[in-house]
């Protein structure tokens, strides 16, 4: 497979293609620019639709390392960026004679020997020969504190940590950020950032996703499943399966043999593509009309 | 399709139009989509048009008023898209008649190609056949004095809306809870690796997110206003999101955020498009269960509905939308301005089949209500579930 920096859009679509993501080409021309522009690319969607997936596939376009930072609520520059280790520096204090230069001890504990690296520091303080791709997973499960120093970091690419000074990158990793929009990321990050939203994939783009990616189901079934999904997209639902139930469903049903569906072997794989109990019972008692949708799309 | 010389001026152009239409098109973006078109060819609209979305589009609500300016901006006059017909796409842009009207102008278009918000007949019509009592006017705020409104602001605004607090999963530092080794190993660094003090840290305290959804449909005609009155009190602090509803749901928490009153009851009365509607409390709540639960009700918010209950939906569904509104939220309050009023009795069918599912069911005709109110909020627990 082709690595290294796509000089066209096309390009780009290609390399994802290649690589069995099947994106539109807007996502392609976003990061395309977001790589010419060094920007980081903020990519929202509603949840399974290949946000993640689309960094980690980026990563291998680029030949470049992944560098993970998930968030979480609470999270802060101890997890993300560094930390000492503390332990250690106690120990070796402790293991020092009566006699040594405490500030000479002091500058040999706070060197990077003792310094635990975490993701944001290892994104940019690193020997990579391609710049690595860092993402920044689920940022709306962060706090505002946090969103506040990304800001910070991503505007410039440098972290001071006092002890050290100032590290900042030789070369500016790509940066995606992704959100499920659990609640509102603030303006003056997205404002740093290009942004794509990743909408649902339509009936021919999704069959084309299920056959790439989960090629053990037969073509038939590849669309039939596809068709159901989309029939459930339309419904009434507290959640509607994404692409990524699309694909477990897929598997499921050719993990059972399956080359065509029917309503008995739908409704024993519901539980592969709805997630509340509400949802499962509403769209059981219309499973025969699902069904019949579904084989003739 | 733009042409060179000419294409930064029409592109600073077109970041002011985004802009009139309510986007954030500042110069940094602006610098951006310069840059960013050294990259593409121009000569591909949809490589053009994208480029230019991911540079000036932040939000996923901004999408199709981006689309319906770059149509009208750049797009070469289509007849089908004058007549409104064009498939997929809506080219009314979100401006106030004068501007739309200043843009039209400028861009050689009819003012109706602008901005179809204006006509009537932009008005979705739901298939129910209940939209005859969608009344689609906008509701007049003079009625109650300007004295009464003085007087009922200022008290609520002294009143200290203090919403209970949360832990959160950041700590901070505290006297006593769990040890904070960092700083602890640092003072021992500082002692020759002696832990001669231990530190502590503890989660840091937040107020709870709170969620107003408001029912301002004509039979809480009276309550309306009071109602933003007092929603605007609250919303000066944070975390308030506020939704209204009558047939429909709308969001209003931006509205609020308008520091002047006056200013603010304005844009609500225009923003909202069916003022004294019918009511369908339990389609109002699956459309925020589908749309705005999961954005909205992270970090243990509060959620209080206002409503009378005078429901013309089905109750089953209203039944339904509650148990899944009351799982996802901290604790669920029901106001009822009628609950105040002498012999009343919560019989009306919405309120009968809301009733077993509401953590709280408080009166809210008057201030003495909205205070006690206020002391529930601040009375509840900081620990999950404490229900």
């Amino acid at each position: 497979m082709t690595v290294g920096t796509p000089t066209t859009i096309e390009e780009v679509e290609a390399r994802l293609r290649e690589r069995k993501y099947i994106g539109d080409r807007g996502l392609a021309t976003s990061i395309f620019l977001a790589l010419k522009l060094e920007k980081p690319l903020f990519i929202e969607g509603e949840a399974g639709v290949g946000k993640t997936e689309a960094a980690k596939v980026m990563a291998d376009v680029l030949g470049a390392r992944l560098i993970r930072l998930q968030c979480y609520e609470g999270i802060d520059l101890a997890h993300a960026v560094y930390e000492w280790n503390y332990p250690r520096q106690l120990l070796h204090i402790r293991l020092m004679g009566e006699g040594e230069d405490r500030r000479v001890a002091e500058r040999e504990i706070f060197s990077s020997e003792f310094l635990l690296r975490r993701p944001l520091l290892d994104a940019i303080d690193n020997d990579d020969p391609i710049p690595p791709v860092l993402l920044i997973d689920e940022i709306d499960r962060s706090d505002e504190e946090f969103e506040a120093f990304l800001l910070e970091l991503l505007s410039d690419f440098q972290v001071s940590i006092p002890e050290i000074g100032t590290i900042k990158a030789k070369r500016a990793p790509f940066v995606v950020i992704t959100s499920n929009r659990t609640r509102e990321v603030h303006d003056a990050l997205k404002r740093r950032c290009l942004y794509h939203w990743i909408d649902y994939p339509d009936l021919e783009k999704e069959v084309e996703i299920v056959r790439a990616r989960a090629p053990e189901a037969a073509d038939g079934l590849a669309r039939e499943v596809a068709g159901l999904v989309q029939g459930l997209r339309s419904m009434d639902l507290y959640k509607v399966p994404g692409v990524a139930e699309t694909l477990d469903w897929a598997r499921s049903l050719a993990a059972l043999g399956a080359t065509r569906i029917d309503s008995n072997l739908v409704d024993a794989t519901l539980g592969s593509a709805l997630k509340y109990q509400e949802d499962l019972e509403r769209v059981r008692e219309q499973i025969p009309a699902l069904v019949e949708k579904a084989r003739g799309a | 399709m733009p042409e060179g010389p000419d294409l930064l001026p029409r592109l600073g152009a077109f970041a002011r139009l985004l802009h009139d239409a309510g986007l954030e098109a500042g110069p940094r973006r602006l610098t951006d989509a310069t840059r960013a078109l050294v990259y593409i060819d121009l000569k591909q609209q949809i490589d053009f048009r994208n480029a230019l979305r991911s540079v000036f589009v932040s939000r996923k609500e901004d999408l199709p008023t981006f689309e319906a300016a770059f149509d009208i901006f750049w797009a070469p006059p289509d007849p089908r898209a004058a007549a409104g017909v064009l498939p997929g796409r809506s080219r009314a842009l979100p401006m106030s008649p004068e501007r739309a009207k200043a843009w039209a102008i400028a861009l050689g278009l009819s003012s109706s190609q602008m901005n179809r918000e204006q006509e009537p007949t932009a008005v979705p019509i739901s298939s129910s056949g209940y939209s005859a009592e969608e009344l689609l006017r906008h509701k007049d705020f003079e009625q109650m004095t300007w004295q009464e409104t003085e007087q009922v602001r200022r008290l609520l605004e002294q009143a200290p809306w203090r919403v209970a607090e949360r832990k959160t999963r950041r700590l901070r530092a505290a006297r006593a809870g769990r040890i904070d080794l960092r700083r602890s190993a640092r003072h021992a660094i500082r002692s020759s690796g002696e832990l001669m003090r231990l530190f502590h840290r503890r989660p840091r305290i937040r107020r709870r997110p709170l969620v107003l959804i408001c029912d301002v449909s004509g039979s809480m005609e009276r309550y309306s206003r009071l109602l933003m009155i007092f929603s605007h009190a609250i919303a000066r602090r944070e975390d308030v999101e506020a939704f209204v509803f009558s047939t429909r749901l709308t969001r209003i928490t931006r509205l609020l955020r308008y520091r002047d009153l006056d200013r603010c009851l304005e844009s609500v009365s225009k923003g909202v498009h069916d003022f004294s509607g019918g009511t369908r409390i339990g389609e109002a709540l699956a459309d925020f269960n589908r749309h705005w639960a999961r954005r909205v009700l992270g970090h243990g918010a509060v959620v209080i509905i206002v409503s009378d209950g005078w429901d013309r939906g089905d109750p089953a569904r209203l039944t339904a939308e509650l148990i899944h509104l009351r799982r996802s939220a901290h604790r669920l309050i029901w106001l009822n301005p009628l609950l105040g009023s002498e012999g009343y009795q919560p019989l009306t069918r919405g309120m009968a089949a809301a009733l077993p599912h509401v953590d709280d069911f408080l009166a809210a005709h008057n201030l003495k209500a909205l205070e006690d109110l206020g002391r529930l909020l601040a009375g509840l627990g900081t620990r999950a579930g404490s229900r």
